[in-house]
């Protein structure tokens, strides 16, 4: 059976719709505002039955311009390496610091999207990092935290 | 007046305010090209510094400052698809791809001649209609915002390509979600936070905009095995830097500027309205009157669409200035700040500003021709060096995108979770994108969502709960109608012609 995926992606947004609108009934409001023409639940309630409406048409509604993928042709081992990097990038670089987590970002993203000119790898990541780390901290003073660099004495 | 113009002149005209000019351009340039660092930042940097000069210099430098920085978020926009800010989400739609093409240099020049010619036109427009406008933007009340509101997300989704409309609307309505997290504005409880304290200020601009946009791209390119950097590598240096616009596109953009300087200056004179809602309305406007074959060339590379959004975020940068010198009231986040500036000189902006502090008034207007001639010279002959970002390889452009994406977001709020929350929404919108989900009115809806809130709250408490409010005046139901036909005039294009 051939789905249509885009139909697929309506339907998980009917569910988010559905969900956001049992959550906007669920906020908290004051006693006195319980009653009131606009409480801090009403906006999100128009937005839950909003995306139900638009989702909804978007599900009964013939699909003239239905897009296909070709699965098969995208690259999703580079691309799912890239996002998991993404991931480690931004767990260590408040514990490890800003210079040494950037650095290694760029030099691991470099070599898994296939570059292997090691010297123009190096250049363009930690000196890089150093020039772009002096711009943010040392010229328009903005504070960059690194462990790493302090540490060793570089960073006050 | 005359008499004005002249103290503005002679005011404008000294050395040190030239000198202030140049300097603010050229940094408002270089903070504005980096992600995160908006026209907003790049003011609030300068503040301290200009406490040292008198009150003329000091905003004569931050409006400098500010163009600079406007200018700056187009470059990054045309070439990495990362607009640092709202008022140059627009600018992308045409300008990346024409980029992509090859054409990087003539996108940034055409950029560059919009935002002059913008700048100026709006420039002209101040100096005649300041003291009237004012009086204008005063009319305009909670509904009638309200209904402007509507107006541009239906125009976004209603002008987005065939067929789009719902999956259009379905964005708008997530981005409007997306806002509704955090603390709500009035009562301070936190709605959709699920007891995580990093979502109680709701999630910031920068971060969708670059999760969306600048990330999900460097991710889809990466998936679709694309190569961003195959249309520079096909053309010499010489030519991706070039900045020669010929015949047929000057004359494409004779017509659009005009018409776009004027509704980005209205937009702009409006308090809360801003560079935003002025370029995607110029955007969609401009769709909208060019004939079908231009329509079709609409975010593929269109020179109309990368000029009209361009000439109306400069026109309503000056706009803004309406409100903020003669009403004390900002027109937009930047001029807010602005306004703060002025405040810690001791000057009090309001209706009689111009009496009061001529040299103030007349100086900052007559700044601005100053600081659009000062900005063309500066950043003309850069343009080619510029462009020549696109020739980096792939290999090294991707991570270089996602370093600044990442970067952004970690200077403003030095917290894990929003790091993980942009890669989140940048997978999200990634595999969106691949079913041509449209992200621009998700960004637009996302930006607009807390004033449109505000909005609907106030006309909703002064009209009892009663949506009469939608009809109750001429002016929101004229709106209101503008709204109706833009949607009935798609429907009929799209399915009765069909």
């Amino acid at each position: 059976m051939n789905i249509n995926t885009t139909k697929v992606i309506s339907l998980l947004f009917f569910i988010f719709s559905a969900f956001y609108l049992y959550t906007a009934y669920q906020i908290q409001v004051f006693a006195f505002d319980e009653n009131a023409p606009f409480n801090a639940r009403t906006f999100p309630i128009y937005l839950g039955y909003a995306g139900l409406f638009f989702s909804g048409l978007k599900l009964i509604l013939p699909d003239p311009n239905t897009i296909k993928v070709n699965h098969k042709t995208l690259e999703y081992k580079k691309t799912l390496i890239l996002i998991i990097i993404a991931i480690i990038y931004g767990t260590t670089i408040l514990k490890v610091g800003y210079f040494l987590t950037t650095s290694l970002f760029l030099f691991s993203s470099y070599y898994f999207l296939g570059e292997r000119r090691w010297v123009l790898m190096f250049l363009l990541s930690f000196p890089f990092v150093a020039a772009f780390m002096y711009l943010l901290h040392g010229v328009l003073d903005i504070y960059l935290r690194d462990p790493f660099l302090q540490s060793i004495g570089v960073m006050g | 007046m005359i008499e004005g113009i002249l103290i503005g002149l002679t005011t404008a005209l000294t050395f040190q305010n030239i000198l202030m000019v140049m300097v603010g351009c050229f940094f408002g340039t270089i903070i504005g090209m980096l992600p995160g660092l908006g026209p907003m930042t790049a003011i609030a940097l300068m503040i301290p510094i200009t406490y040292g000069f008198d009150p003329a210099t000091g905003l004569i430098l931050m409006a400098g400052v500010y163009y600079g920085a406007v200018f700056g978020g187009s470059t990054s926009s045309i070439l990495l698809n990362a607009p640092g800010v709202p008022g140059t989400v627009a600018t992308s739609f045409d300008g990346y791809p024409m980029a992509q093409q090859g054409k990087a240099g003539k996108a940034l020049a055409i950029a560059a001649w919009s935002s002059f010619a913008g700048g100026t036109l709006s420039a002209i427009y101040l100096l005649f209609m300041a003291p009237s406008l004012s009086k204008v933007s005063l009319s305009f009340r909670s509904p009638d915002y309200f209904a402007l509101m509507i107006l541009g997300l239906t125009a976004i989704a209603a002008f987005s390509s065939k067929g789009q409309f719902l999956k259009a609307m379905m964005m708008v309505v997530l981005g409007l979600m997306l806002a509704s997290v955090g603390q709500d504005s009035l009562s301070d409880i936190t709605r959709f936070t699920f007891n995580n304290m990093n979502l109680t200020d709701g999630i910031s601009f920068v971060l969708v905009v670059m999760a969306t946009f600048a990330m999900s791209e460097a991710l889809t390119i990466i998936l679709k095995r694309n190569d961003p950097t195959s249309a520079a590598k096909q053309v010499s240096l010489t030519e991706l830097g070039s900045i020669k616009i010929n015949k047929e596109e000057r004359t494409k953009m004779y017509k659009t500027i005009p018409r776009s300087s004027v509704i980005g200056f209205l937009i702009g004179v409006l308090p809360g309205a801003g560079a935003t809602i002025a370029s995607f309305l110029a955007y969609g406007m401009e769709r909208n009157v060019v004939n079908d074959e231009e329509k079709e060339k609409f975010g593929k590379g269109s020179v109309n669409g990368l000029s009209a959004p361009e000439t109306a975020n400069n026109a309503a940068c000056s706009g803004s200035f309406v409100p903020m010198l003669t009403l004390g009231i900002p027109g937009s986040g930047t001029t807010a700040v602005m306004l703060g500036a002025l405040l810690g000189f001791g000057v009090q902006p309001g209706p009689r500003l111009y009496m009061t502090n001529p040299e103030i008034f007349w100086s900052i207007i007559m700044s601005m021709y100053i600081g659009m001639v000062i900005l063309l010279i500066l950043n003309l002959p850069l343009i080619p060096y510029i462009a020549r970002i696109l020739a980096v390889p792939k290999n090294y452009l991707i991570p270089l995108i996602l370093f600044f994406s990442i970067t952004g977001i970690y200077v403003m709020s030095f917290n894990n979770f929003d790091i993980y929350l942009m890669i989140g929404i940048a997978v999200v919108a990634t595999f969106m994108r691949l079913y041509d989900f449209p992200m621009p009115p998700l960004i637009l809806a996302f930006v607009l969502g807390g004033l449109m809130e505000e909005n609907l709250r106030r006309s909703l408490l002064l009209s009892n709960g009663s949506w009469e409010f939608l009809w109750d005046r001429t002016l929101t139901l004229c709106i209101l109608l503008t709204t109706i036909l833009i949607v009935v005039w798609h429907f009929y294009k799209t399915i009765i012609k069909k």
